[in-house]
């Protein structure tokens, strides 16, 4: 092989303001480039604050970045190769779980090479410690941190590919090559493959080279819709997600749980016997409960419901929702007007949210192979270093002795942050002896699994002469747990912020909240109540969505009060100008304040977060013909009709990923609003079931969605994984109320109904399998 | 372990799944969806809830759709002909259904756990509603069950729409 130093820059293209970075050519037998990950950070927005509410701290200084600045200094090196079949290949040291990032990456990928997106190839990366913590996904900040150093690395590697056709075209100047559909051009037509230039390509030694990128306007992949990679894979049965793999040995495991959330095993009175159940191999105890390792899952569903337990209570006691909403109230910070004249009138609100699901539709699950010495973990991780440094201490093994693989996951929501499943697997196998394939009933998913915590916000309003002077929200919750690293990465981060000294918890709740009025002198508050009883974590959007609510609906409240549209109102008032053309967007489009029959009413919401911007109209239809209809096993209720979803990343590259994400993201919200929510009663939840757990199913579906991407604004992508959950949640509020003349205080509306359901037994702990399926589909 | 009580109950089982006659020796009790991913290793059929409530391993029977979680091996007859998400392309002779090239043309998956059963049970519900001589309605696409946790219903819907044109 040629070796070919250092690669000069490419010729700078005229006008356009390129970036030109650092990376490295790697010593490798073909041709093999790495970046230093996490080499830039997004700059911080600015905010322009020319009206007297001061910016908050998400206006100076938002979570994604304390995200990317946390991954600055310990950033270590990803790398990226050419195979001499012309394909490039890079592992992603970051979670595919459905948002989209893989295909995401091979678009930027293949637009700084000039190569077909065909032809790259994203893995997931295992679980890589000297990345520390810029391996985890989460904050909706891949692209955000990750869109530099990839096109850095693709840039070099082009860069490396046009010397090395060079000197094999006898020296012809790199200026005169052109790179296209993955090969090199040179001027009399000749073609040189990307595939037989990688070993020519390929470096004797790692040296660091400059690359300079494509200016934007050459960008042709990037910004224009492209379908997910994975598709294929996806609709054929094909795409392998945890429990698809084959792992020699491991069999099917399932965990027989306690009837209350975290209920110890005490006593196991029937052990002997599950074990000569048919195709049970292993019966084991292991903290979280009893685990049965069986040749079929039905076989283990069957174990786990004969299996005779004595457990400890567990730590929410006999408690119900009642009993949280207490603790929480008690747990109030007051809200305290600053100084406002006598006369002016305060607008006080209280939005009481449930505790809510974010279970993935695949259960938490794990394989894992412990052997002495060593362990091999195979699930889907969001924070993998996180994952392997605390299976390895349940395990008793140093973490350099567990291998941790990262799967595509079907969902996450925030549920792969953690990785209870795998944890338990990894107890599971040590124990037994043998590989173990671990999942969890859709039961356990509901009752044991994260939740995202019950909340209220308070809000309050000062108003005079039809303008706000103040605006106080505070929010109060059941404590989110953020201990799988994502706080690490935060307050890694905080000490250098000018934010001052806040709890992780606030800083997370401040850095995501961005002050979105000009309504005065404007503070926002976060308060958490300790409890170890729950098992908690953030759902998609974190605090956003119940934040937002409580502000939208405050909002239409203020509007209402100084005598003005609520439309009218926002853009009186909305801060900034990007978020304002998003909500000129929805209302244009969607007609805002057009007539609509008794029942039926629009509302609107906006949200800014992870850089990006949003605002939602929706229309509902809350009469009786609609909210009485009947569908088995089911909530139907109001019926949101009509969506239309403006959004605004700054750069977007992949607009059909991004309205993806904001289907789902309105779907979240639709859910939140109207039908969703777990039920505490006696100490445990009462879903158990995606029949008892109402996320949104068909009958619950907007007739027309309609999701406007705005013109990319600037060079630097936002967050969008959870961006469409808060104004679409807000929207859909909105319209309900104004729909039936009553403004709701409890989220979601159906929360205080009747169960729908009949809880099923909480012992055994999952359902039976049903016989009748050949005769109800 | 008693390898003896496992004797008792173990039994041969045979069947066609996708074209291809199976013989499995497992208890009659195990149900449907294990014995086609755990002991066959056809993995297209996904568990979402085990309770035929979520739809993830909606498969078709005889050509109509049902749910492998919540139908014991015993009650398949030998000439009981199983078409899973992998044996669909085959039943038009093709190398992906209409109904799977709908959903590549509105790019419908996000995570694409619950996709195979979306398809199988989108294949079902226009062969039912064109036996009764009619297209597909919003009503129709309400009757699905099938969860998607990463709300992608409105392609969803958009898809089978399509789907149905072509098949």
């Amino acid at each position: 092989m040629a070796d070919l130093g250092t690669t000069p820059p490419l010729p700078a293209a005229p006008g356009v303001g390129r970036r030109t970075l650092l990376g490295y050519v790697l010593a490798a037998p073909i041709l093999a480039v790495a970046v230093d990950w996490g080499l830039e950070t997004a700059a911080p927005a600015s905010a322009a604050a020319a009206i007297p509410t001061l910016p908050g701290v998400a206006d100076l200084f938002d979570l994604s970045d304390a995200q990317t600045a946390a991954a600055m200094p310990t950033s270590h090196l990803i790398s990226m190769e050419l195979r001499t079949d012309g394909t490039v290949h890079f592992a992603l040291p970051r979670m595919e779980v459905g948002q989209g990032i893989t295909t995401s990456t091979a678009m930027i990928i293949a637009d700084e090479m000039d190569i077909p997106v065909e032809k790259v190839v994203i893995t997931l990366a295992d679980a890589r410690p000297e990345l520390v913590m810029n391996q985890l996904t989460g904050g909706s900040n891949t692209t955000m941190s990750t869109y530099y150093p990839i096109r850095t690395a693709a840039a070099i590697a082009r860069g490396r590919l046009l010397k090395a056709a060079s000197l094999m075209l006898g020296g012809l100047p790199v200026s005169g090559l052109v790179t296209l559909g993955g090969e090199v051009i040179a001027p009399d037509g000749t073609r040189l493959s990307y595939g037989s230039l990688s070993k020519p390509a390929a470096a004797t030694s790692t040296t660091a080279v400059k690359a300079t990128l494509k200016p934007d306007t050459d960008l042709k992949v990037v910004g224009r819709p492209h379908n997910r990679i994975d598709a294929h894979a996806a609709i054929t049965g094909e795409k392998t997600f945890t429990m698809d793999l084959h792992v020699p040995g491991a069999l099917p495991t399932m965990v027989c749980r306690p009837p209350t959330i975290n209920g110890k095993v005490k006593r196991v009175k029937n052990a002997k016997a599950v074990l000569r159940m048919p195709g049970v191999t292993h019966v084991a105890t292991i903290p979280t409960g009893v685990a049965v390792r069986a040749r079929t899952f039905g076989q283990c569903i069957d174990a786990v419901r004969a299996l005779r337990v004595d457990w400890t209570p567990g730590l929410a006691g006999s408690k119900s929702d009642a009993d949280i909403t207490a603790e929480l109230k008690a747990a109030e910070i007051p809200l305290v007007v600053p100084d406002v004249p006598l006369v002016a009138k305060s607008i006080d609100s209280e939005f009481w949210f449930a505790f809510a699901g974010n279970s993935a539709l695949e259960t938490n699950c794990a394989i894992a192979d412990v052997r002495k010495g060593r362990a091999e973990i195979w699930g889907g991780f969001k924070a993998p270093i996180v994952a392997q440094s605390e299976i390895a201490a349940a395990i008793g093994l140093p973490a350099s002795a567990v291998t941790v693989h990262c799967v595509n996951g079907g969902g996450s929501f925030g549920r792969k942050l953690f990785h209870d499943a795998a944890t338990e697997a990894a107890q599971a196998s040590k124990r037994m002896g043998v590989p173990v394939k671990l999942m969890w009933h859709r039961a356990d998913d509901a009752r044991q699994g994260r939740v995202h915590p019950m909340s209220i916000a308070r809000t309050r309003a000062t108003v005079l002469l039809g303008e706000v002077l103040t605006y106080e929200q505070r929010h109060t919750s059941v404590r989110t747990e953020f201990s799988h690293g994502f706080g690490d990465v935060i307050t890694a981060a905080a000490g250098h912020l000018p934010v001052g000294d806040f709890s992780l918890a606030q800083f997370i709740y401040l850095t995501s909240q961005s002050t979105h009025y000009d309504f005065g002198v404007t503070t926002q508050m976060l308060d958490e109540v300790e409890t170890r009883a729950f098992n908690t974590g953030a759902m998609r959007n974190i605090y956003s969505p119940n934040t937002a609510v409580a502000r939208e609906l405050t909002v239409d409240k203020i509007a209402k009060a100084v005598g003005k549209d609520p439309y009218d109102f926002r853009m009186a008032t909305i801060k900034d100008p990007r978020s304002k053309a998003a909500l000129q967007k929805v209302a244009t489009v969607g007609k805002w304040g057009r007539t609509m029959p008794a029942g039926h009413a629009q509302g609107l919401g906006i949200h800014n977060e992870y850089h990006g911007f949003s605002a939602c109209l929706v229309e509902i239809d809350t009469t009786p013909a609609t909210v009485n209809r009947r569908v088995r096993d089911a909530v139907t209720g109001p019926r949101v009709t009509k969506v239309v979803f403006a959004v605004d990343v700054g750069l977007v590259v992949n607009p059909r990923g991004l309205e993806a994400q904001m289907m789902g993201g309105i779907m979240d919200g639709i859910a939140l609003a109207l039908t969703s929510s777990l039920h505490l009663s006696d100490g445990h939840f009462q879903e158990a079931s995606w029949d008892n757990y109402a996320y949104t199913r068909e009958w619950n579906v907007p007739f027309d969605v309609e999701i406007v991407i705005m013109p990319s604004t600037g060079s630097d992508p936002g967050g969008a994984g959870e961006l469409g959950v808060a104004a679409a949640f807000a929207a859909t509020a909105a319209a309900y109320a104004r729909a039936v003349g009553k403004m709701p205080t409890r989220f979601p509306i159906n929360h205080d109904q009747p169960l729908f359901f009949t809880p099923k037994p909480t012992v055994p702990p999952v359902p039976a399998s049903p016989t009748n399926g050949l005769h109800r589909y | 372990m008693s390898k003896h009580a496992k004797k008792k109950h173990a039994k041969k089982h045979t069947f066609v799944v996708n074209g291809r006659r199976v013989e499995v020796e497992v208890e009659g009790d195990v149900h449907l969806l294990w014995v086609l991913r755990d002991i066959l290793g056809i993995t297209g059929p996904k568990y979402g809830c085990g309770i035929n409530v979520c739809k993830a391993c909606t498969s078709h029977l005889n050509g109509r759709a049902f749910n492998p979680c919540s139908v014991p091996v015993s009650k398949i007859k030998p000439d009981d002909e199983i078409t899973t998400i992998e044996g669909l392309p085959a039943t038009v002779g093709k190398a992906l259904h209409p109904m799977q090239e709908a959903w590549l043309e509105n790019d419908v998956a996000q995570c694409g756990y619950c996709q195979p059963g979306q398809i199988m049970a989108a294949v079902d519900l226009v062969h039912r509603v064109r036996k009764q001589g009619r297209a597909i309605t919003d009503a129709d696409l309400d009757t699905l069950r099938n969860i998607c946790r990463c709300g992608t219903y409105p392609r969803l819907r958009e898809a089978i729409r399509d789907g149905a044109k072509q098949m």
